[in-house]
């Protein structure tokens, strides 16, 4: 037994674990950013006056929601990057990253709105009338009254997104970008013989980043949610 | 999409000025996205990507029968095992969850929250080469299994929570009259309560299966030969793996977009006739699941 | 490694003699054994190939195409299979040697490099071709004669492929763009935004050899590593000899020269002649 934890010990010698990890909490970081002003964007579409920007987010969210990530991923990179030759930072290594923080951007872009969308749905239309009584015009009425209201309902999904999105960052080694799954297959496949290590190594780290996110909008939405 | 929420109150219906305003925004919306697409296919042209010989063999037999529907098929046949198997799954440890003693929870709990917490990806990986190594399953089949095994101990995971929210989110009188008559409260949750809850899930569980289905994919990185793995094979050899790339993707939109309107289909026809809420897609849980 | 030839033909024989009493065993399924016809019997013989490598190892339907295949065919041939006897098996890099350990396959003809390592869990007959890390560059281009110019090129690469972890260590230099395929590292090296894609030689060549890339890309052809391409048994197999012969055999007959340019064809690709033909080692 002692021998074995020894040789898993070795494994942090030969491999930058928590390097690779740290990648994928960088993804998440970026991308969480990123999802979320988007999102935030086309369900402010989705719930605007204008007929076509409602039209244009729920394409968003169809396209979106429904393509496989590592498919959008794909595209990016051998679409948008080698096909448009676009370069999202002079240097090489940081423009794969980017692209991935953009495509888990525009992917999960369609997940927040759909939470906003659903916090949106917790607030009393009373709040609305209010807001429309007092002579607010729709955007006014949205930032100030229905958002900060609507955020609050939809902490849990977000919070959900959220965790989602640092599971799906191990998708980013499609767009070149060197994280854990990626570094997960070659432990496995040069080291075989500490193989369940490896793999719990792997899945606990992942519990250590998503439990506390969990538990975290859990009290947060306790917390923050608007008493009725 | 008619949801009498915030949104119908939030402005009025535009009048004959602010409709004008509107239509020239729109054109001009409408100009900036033929321009940017102008410039795309541009792009894309001067690159020869655009010309009749990478796209023509997406339209012959062979392509279809010898990589896109083989393909298609091996993602169907994982998709709808994992679903089947998720939901053994899910009913097994969302029962454990909402079961009396403290122990068969605690183990149910800690399960399903280990499964919901590590990607479906590494999940695939470790049964990849794991499952080769042990030697468990038929020669070929290892990424077939490794597949279905990811996709079943996160989904199974999700639905395991789907079941307890599902019901948590019954009315509580319906566990009251389950005790009432003389039921045990095993038995109030396996004949009142649980078939209520099934039925209010039927939506996020159809939801469920776009994420099945979209997670397949994931299968191409362990050699499983579903539709993205066949789409690339193809390309590979044919020297057009944007425009395979591009039908495939097609494809996939295409079948989730069916399903997830199938789904909000199932929860109006169901919001009739059950306890329980049908809305696919919200709830914490419900939520959650239809994102990776 | 390398025994004189004198030596190497007693090994063989003597090798041939063992594997002919073995036939007489018969036991697992699909054990053909022998050198010569009839060995098969009506049963079949399981070999694994890659299905996605144009030029090497790909499927089209129920065609099998490319080197590896013409190998293995010819080799089959020799052991008393006939073609319809053959079931094609795919086998991934990553599960090779469990694929031979656990009886999936008879043997593997999968670009299979033959290594000390993997000498420890499977047996290997051949080498039935000697590949090499090279690069593929556009036709055009001039300003890539072998690793030492990447240089602050821009390279492509499979994701966790060996070449690719090979040109990190030794060049660092270069700008490493890992992609989920080969064919991706083309439709980028095809758009300018890389300048080189690496791999073995002989991948390449096939990969640039198939219809819609012929004329594109050329193989730089100046090796910096050395696989020998062996034939994967299952440990302890008494199939060794038996293929080694064949594979002499085809080397002969000129067939093998035949698989090679076949598979190359409009690839600009020329094998290295030093390493090629091979002379597969003696069984141990």
């Amino acid at each position: 037994m002692s021998e074995y934890l020894n040789d898993f010990a070795s494994l942090f010698d030969q491999y930058d674990v928590l390097g690779a990890f740290w990648v994928n909490i960088r993804l998440t970081f970026f991308a969480a950013i990123g999802s979320m002003l988007l999102g935030s964007l086309v369900a402010l579409m989705r719930i605007s006056p204008i007929a076509s920007l409602r039209l244009a987010g729920t394409g968003y969210v169809n396209l979106f929601r429904n393509t496989p990530l590592t498919i959008i991923l794909v595209f990016l990179v051998l679409g948008v990057w080698s096909q448009l030759g676009i370069n999202l930072s002079e240097d090489f290594a940081r423009n794969f990253f980017l692209y991935a923080v953009v495509g888990l951007s525009l992917y999960h872009a369609a997940f927040v709105c759909e939470a906003i969308r659903s916090g949106v749905n917790t607030v009393p239309v009373g709040q609305a009338e209010a807001a429309r009584a007092i002579g607010l015009s729709f955007l006014p009425a949205a930032r100030l009254i229905v958002f900060p209201q609507a955020l609050r309902g939809a902490i849990t999904p977000l919070g959900n997104t959220l965790i989602a999105l640092t599971k799906n960052t191990t998708v980013a080694a499609a767009a070149s970008v060197t994280e854990i799954s990626a570094l997960m297959k070659t432990m496995i496949e040069f080291r075989p013989d500490v193989i369940i290590a490896v793999f719990l190594t792997v899945a606990l780290g992942f519990v250590l980043l998503v439990v506390p996110v969990g538990l975290l909008t859990t009290w947060a939405s306790r917390k923050l949610a608007v008493k009725r | 999409m008619a949801s009498s929420t915030a949104r119908n109150v939030l402005f009025d219906v535009q009048g004959p000025r602010a409709r004008r305003t509107t239509l020239v925004l729109n054109l001009v919306g409408v100009l900036l996205v033929a321009a940017l697409a102008w410039v795309v296919l541009g792009r894309l042209a001067d690159q020869g990507q655009l010309t009749a010989e990478k796209w023509a063999p997406l339209v012959t037999a062979r392509t279809w029968e010898n990589f896109l529907l083989p393909g298609l098929w091996q993602t169907l046949r994982a998709a709808l095992l994992a679903v089947v198997l998720s939901i053994a799954f899910g009913l097994v440890f969302g029962l454990g969850r909402l079961s009396q003693p403290a122990i068969v929870r605690l183990v149910s709990t800690v399960v399903v929250e280990f499964f919901r917490a590590v990607p479906v990806l590494v999940m695939m990986i470790f049964f990849y080469l794991g499952l080769g190594r042990a030697d468990l399953v038929e020669p070929a089949n290892v990424p077939f299994w490794a597949v279905v095994l990811g996709l079943m101990f996160y989904n199974g995971s999700v639905i395991a929570e789907l079941i307890r929210s599902g019901v948590h989110q019954l009315p509580r009188g319906q566990r009251e009259a389950g005790l009432a008559i003389g039921l045990t409260p095993a038995r109030s949750l396996r004949l009142i309560e649980l078939p209520q809850a099934l039925t209010a899930m039927l939506p996020s569980l159809v939801s469920q299966f776009v994420v099945i289905l979209k997670d397949t994919a994931l299968g191409y990185i362990i050699t499983y030969p579903e539709l993205l793995a066949s789409g690339r094979r193809l390309g590979s050899g044919d020297g057009n793996i944007l425009q395979t790339l591009f039908v495939v993707a097609l494809v996939f939109v295409l079948i989730n977009y069916l399903l997830t309107l199938l789904a909000d289909r199932l929860s109006r026809f169901l919001s009739y006739r059950t306890a329980g809420r049908t809305k696919p897609a919200e709830g914490p849980v419900a939520a959650a699941a239809a994102q990776d | 490694m390398r025994s004189s030839k004198p030596l190497g033909v007693a090994a063989m024989a003597a090798a041939a003699a063992l594997t002919l009493t073995a036939c007489g065993g018969g036991d697992s399924g699909g054990e053909g054994g022998g050198e010569s016809t009839a060995g098969g019997s009506g049963e079949s013989v399981r070999i694994g190939i890659k299905y996605d490598q144009p030029g090497l190892g790909y499927r089209d339907g129920d065609e099998y195409t490319g080197f590896d295949v013409d190998v293995a065919e010819y080799v089959a041939g020799e052991l008393g299979y006939s073609e319809d006897q053959i079931e094609w098996v795919e086998s991934p890099s990553a599960n090779r040697e469990n694929m031979l350990a656990n009886d999936q396959v008879d043997m593997i003809f999968a670009t299979y490099s033959i290594t000390d390592a993997r000498k420890e869990t499977v047996d290997f007959a051949g080498p039935y071709f000697v590949a090499g890390q090279d690069l593929l560059v556009r036709e055009d281009d001039s300003s890539i004669q072998g690793p030492e110019d990447l240089e602050g090129k821009n390279l492509c690469s499979v994701t966790g492929s060996t070449s690719a972890q090979k040109v990190k260590d030794d060049h660092p230099g270069a700008n490493l763009v890992e992609q989920p395929g080969y064919a991706d590292c083309l439709t980028a090296l095809e758009s300018g935004q890389v300048d080189a894609v690496t791999t073995d030689d002989i991948i390449l060549a096939g990969l640039a050899s198939t219809d819609a890339n012929q004329g594109k890309f050329k193989v730089v052809g100046n090796t910096f590593s050395e696989e020998r391409y062996g034939v994967g048994l299952p440990k302890g197999s008494d199939r060794c000899q038996a293929v080694n012969d064949a594979i002499t055999k085809m080397i002969e007959e000129g067939a093998w020269e035949e698989a090679v340019t076949e598979n190359t064809e409009g690839a600009d690709y020329e094998y290295n002649r030093e390493l090629n033909p091979p002379t597969p080692e003696p069984c141990a």
